[in-house]
């Protein structure tokens, strides 16, 4: 269906001039306008679109701030300080810059857990969902780059307790691990020198961002989208224009994440922060309890319950490659989990453990938290390495409908079809 | 003799020698680009630094500044020493000194003798960084927390060091760093 | 889909109505144990809060005469005192303030390239308007040497860089963290300034105190360097029209609210820009639901 033939008619003579030179306006019209968007799309797939948006936003009020921001040692605090206090509408941009990565990782994670329970990981989407995971990983340096550029205690802190991670690689060829470390810091500890690298790359990824989703849209146009019943569009009845159907319902729900944005940026721009980064940076105090921001906790949570520092690092990074092979662990020939009575249920275990592991990350690395943190942490493994393999072959699935059209109409009172509405 | 153009071996040796060497040329490129990340020449100035010993009293403890890094200076109790000496080498969880003044520092066994300067065991210098995740360790004001061994505690993971700042329980690979240290007399040391 | 968004949006306002609701006297703890810290009701607390005036130039005078003795405000400058927002002096009377101040701006080097007078002093000129509000001490070093070997911090951002953390059972702990969310609870580290003012107390029996260290039911480990700063009686005699008669728990619940006030002065902006443009989205939002309510009703999905 992605691949549908071009309707693009050039209106005028100045379009039509344009066709033939640069045909932007027919790329337009084919992937965003007469674009076949299947018409049982749920609001769960609006996310792509808040990405999107949030994305922009971000590189904008990025860039704003970087026109006034120092990245020195000395003056980094100082002149977030100076926008949040003295720079026309700083602490409005200021607070939407930071609360913005928050909203970000917010509908990423969405986004994520919707392709996990409708199988929008499985073939033919593989690439796609791979260009996602990078686009993640690309994510989490750029929001770890960015809570260093403040330089309070927890910016300094976070920096030195995650770029010491890379010195357990010590534990493999002794030397190689504090050569890496030493060759991130620039110095023999986190410094300015750190900081202002840290500056350079946090304003670069982004833009590596822009391109890598421009692959992920493409990927996407190429399969098109999947939808709640995991069953490939098969006639034109499946489908919808992307304009003004898609796109309708994509604005609708942007605005009302706005809402939940808006409430943050005015009314609690210091929630999802830590007040110890009110502190200007010290090397020589260490704060009681360093916690990395909330959507690092889960991975945070995994680190600390491995008691081996290198198996400890490892299962960390492990914990996001894994995901990168989720296309290929997944036996099931079944995409989506609202025809998997089995799998449906470890889903939520998954949804539940690392909601679990966030919690667990928080707080501090003593007894009961570590043992919890430790059976999450084998659960989530567990999942992917095992569940999914293995119910994939074992479960009984649900009848699929013939079609989406089936679905929609033969399927609207069914329990398949309406239970997972509220998703 | 035929020309160039008409060998077709000669040619493509001629292609092929080209492409490698501007590969070459251009693989040679990045190493710049990546070396410039490592500490510069500011930053490996190796400055030592002397420090004055006579005012601290036993049991109490002062940190100085090196390269960056906070220094440990622990004017030992008898008591403390003790303590440190009645372990038995495989109680603990790094074997191994990690002193940068013994002959043999990656092999000598982590006794407290090896712990600490010969001649000069009552003070214990250490490099203050957790060997975990880099973290400064609790211990050295009096109000700290020490951990369950009596010497150093890192708040940030849990990590107990013990009288002779060795790895005695949590997450840390290994003994607290004994970094290079020269007695010039018996109250001042120089560090570097 | 609705029905469904209709319920699922009463629900949403049925939570938000329960945890307006819930009382705001939970255990909180600070530091490794419990340590009870009150939610006091601000003026500036919650969605419709602003600062109260009055309060902010009662508070002023507090820090004035009980905190600046030790304890700079660097990150403001005079000229704050009488912007919009604030404590809204009269300028002429912040210039004669700034003027006065006891802790000066250093002027050298002059320009013969000295920087210290005939007896060795640094040369040192009046603050402006547009000068930082410095504490007595040159630097941290300075300040650590007169105090004991303790750093009175600058006030500037405190109520910022401290807070309440929740040490309660996980399904409390979520519990509390939505209920804050919904009602937008930014007060934690006001709340701390607030009871560590108000916290000195008699050291418990069994409870040895360093030398020079007071006892404190609010601070992490309850040994304070800073002597109580406010006697039970109050500190500063305010004036007939200052609106407050003075005590331990007025003058203490005054600086806080100026303090909060120093570390983020933007509150009433952001607050009255925050209710229009919540106006706006939520306008636009049941616009865009409408619209597309009406695109989507020409296909059955």
């Amino acid at each position: 269906m992605a691949d549908h033939s071009s309707t693009y008619e050039p209106k005028s003579a100045t379009a039509k001039w344009w066709d033939e030179r640069l045909p932007i306006m027919r790329l337009l019209s084919d992937q965003m306008i007469t674009f076949p968007t299947p018409k049982n799309i749920n609001y769960l797939w609006t996310f792509g679109g808040i990405l999107t948006v949030f994305l922009l936003l971000q590189l904008v009020t990025g860039i704003i701030l970087a026109m006034h921001y120092q990245p020195s040692a000395a003056e980094a605090f100082n002149s977030v300080d100076n926008i949040m206090r003295n720079v026309n509408y700083g602490w409005l941009i200021r607070n939407m810059h930071a609360v913005g990565a928050s909203m970000f990782f917010i509908a990423v994670y969405i986004h994520i857990f919707r392709g996990l329970y409708y199988g929008s990981y499985k073939a033919p989407r593989e690439i796609l969902w791979i260009l996602g995971m990078l686009i993640f990983l690309a994510m989490m340096a750029a929001g770890f780059m960015g809570y260093a550029l403040v330089w309070g205690q927890m910016s300094f802190w976070g920096v030195t307790v995650i770029t010491n991670l890379f010195s357990s690689l010590d534990g493999i060829i002794p030397g190689l691990g504090t050569a890496i470390v030493e060759w991130l810091w620039g110095g023999y500890s986190v410094s300015g020198t750190t900081l202002n690298r840290f500056f350079s790359l946090h304003y670069l990824v982004p833009f590596v961002i822009v391109g890598l989703v421009v692959l992920h849209i493409w990927a996407l146009h190429m399969t098109g989208q999947n939808n709640p019943t995991g069953v490939e569009p098969k006639t034109e009845a499946d489908t919808v224009p992307m304009h003004p159907y898609a796109t309708s319902k994509d604005l609708f729900a942007m605005f009302a994440f706005f809402l939940m944005f808006a409430w943050f940026v005015f009314f609690l721009p210091d929630y999802l922060g830590h007040p110890d980064n009110y502190n200007p940076a010290n090397p020589l105090v260490t704060p009681p309890h360093i916690v990395p921001e909330w959507y690092f906790l889960p991975f945070y949570a995994i680190l600390r319950a491995i008691p081996d520092k290198l198996g400890g690092v490892i299962m960390m990074f492990g914990a996001i490659a894994v995901l990168f092979f989720i296309p290929w662990l997944d036996r099931s020939r079944i995409r989506s989990a609202r025809y998997r009575p089995i799998y449906k249920w470890f889903f939520w275990l998954l949804v539940i453990s690392c909601l679990a592991l966030g919690y667990l990350g928080a707080m501090p690395a003593e007894e009961p938290y570590i043992t919890w943190a430790r059976i999450f942490t084998a659960y989530y493994f567990a999942h992917f390495l095992i569940v999914m393999p293995i119910v994939g072959v074992l479960e009984k699935p649900k009848p699929l409908p013939a079609s989406i059209s089936d679905a929609v109409e033969g399927g609207k009172s069914s329990s398949g079809a309406s239970a997972h509405k509220k998703n | 003799m035929a020309s160039d153009t008409k060998d077709p071996n000669r040619r493509d040796f001629l292609v092929v020698a080209g492409n490698t060497f501007a590969a070459i040329g251009a693989a040679s490129l990045i190493w710049p680009f990546i070396a410039q990340m490592n500490p510069d020449a500011g930053a490996l100035a190796l400055s030592s630094i002397e420090v004055d010993l006579s005012p601290i009293k036993e049991g109490q403890a002062i940190t100085a500044m090196w390269r960056g890094k906070p220094v440990f200076i622990r004017y030992r109790t008898a008591e403390e020493i003790e303590a440190a000496k009645k372990v038995a080498l495989d109680d603990l969880a790094d074997p191994i000194a990690r002193n940068e003044n013994l002959k043999d520092p990656a092999s000598a066994p982590a006794t407290d003798q090896n712990r600490t300067i010969e001649g000069h065991e009552k003070w214990l210098i250490l490099i203050g960084i957790c060997t975990h995740l880099g973290c400064i360790p609790e211990g050295q004001k009096i109000s700290d927390a020490r951990g369950d061994f009596g010497g150093y505690f890192c708040p940030c993971h849990g990590s107990h060091y013990d009288t002779a700042g060795r790895i005695r329980k949590g997450p840390a690979p290994r003994n607290l760093d004994v970094p290079v240290i020269t007695f010039i007399t018996d109250t001042k040391i120089k560090i570097g | 889909m609705s029905k469904q968004a209709i319920a699922i949006f009463a629900a949403l306002l049925g939570l938000i109505g329960c945890l307006t609701v819930l009382k705001s006297s939970d255990a909180y703890a600070a530091g490794g144990e419990a340590i009870h810290i009150e939610r006091h009701p601000w003026s500036f607390a919650g969605f419709f809060g602003q600062y109260d005036k009055p309060q902010l130039r009662r508070g002023w005078q507090v820090y004035q005469d009980v905190c600046a003795s030790c304890h700079g405000l660097k990150r403001l400058s005079f000229r704050n005192l009488a912007e919009p927002g604030g404590p809204e002096f009269p300028v002429e009377s912040v210039k004669a303030l700034a003027k006065n101040w006891d802790n000066k701006i250093f002027a050298g080097p002059n320009e013969d390239g000295e920087i210290v007078d005939e007896d060795g002093e640094l040369l040192v000129r009046d603050p402006l308007l547009s000068d930082p509000i410095l504490g007595p001490y040159a630097n941290d070093n300075a300040a650590r040497s007169a105090n004991n070997g303790a750093l009175p911090p600058d006030l500037s951002l405190i109520t910022k860089a401290r807070g309440i953390p929740t040490h309660a059972i996980w399904y409390k702990h979520v519990a509390i963290m939505a209920r804050d969310i919904v009602n937008g609870y930014q007060e934690g580290g006001a709340d701390y300034v607030y009871a560590l003012l108000t916290g000195y107390k008699d050291a418990p029996e069994g409870v040895q105190l360093s030398e020079g260290m007071s006892y404190n039911v609010a601070f992490p480990g309850h040994q304070i360097a800073m002597a109580q700063p406010i006697p039970e009686g109050g500190a500063v005699e305010y004036q007939k029209n200052a609106g407050a008669k003075t005590s331990l728990h007025q003058n203490a619940e005054d600086v806080t609210a100026f303090l909060a006030w120093a570390a983020d002065p933007s509150l009433d902006a952001r607050k009255n820009l925050g209710w229009l443009v919540m106006l706006y989205l939520l306008i636009t939002t049941v616009l865009l639901y409408l619209g597309k309510r009406v695109i989507w009703s020409r296909v059955k999905h």
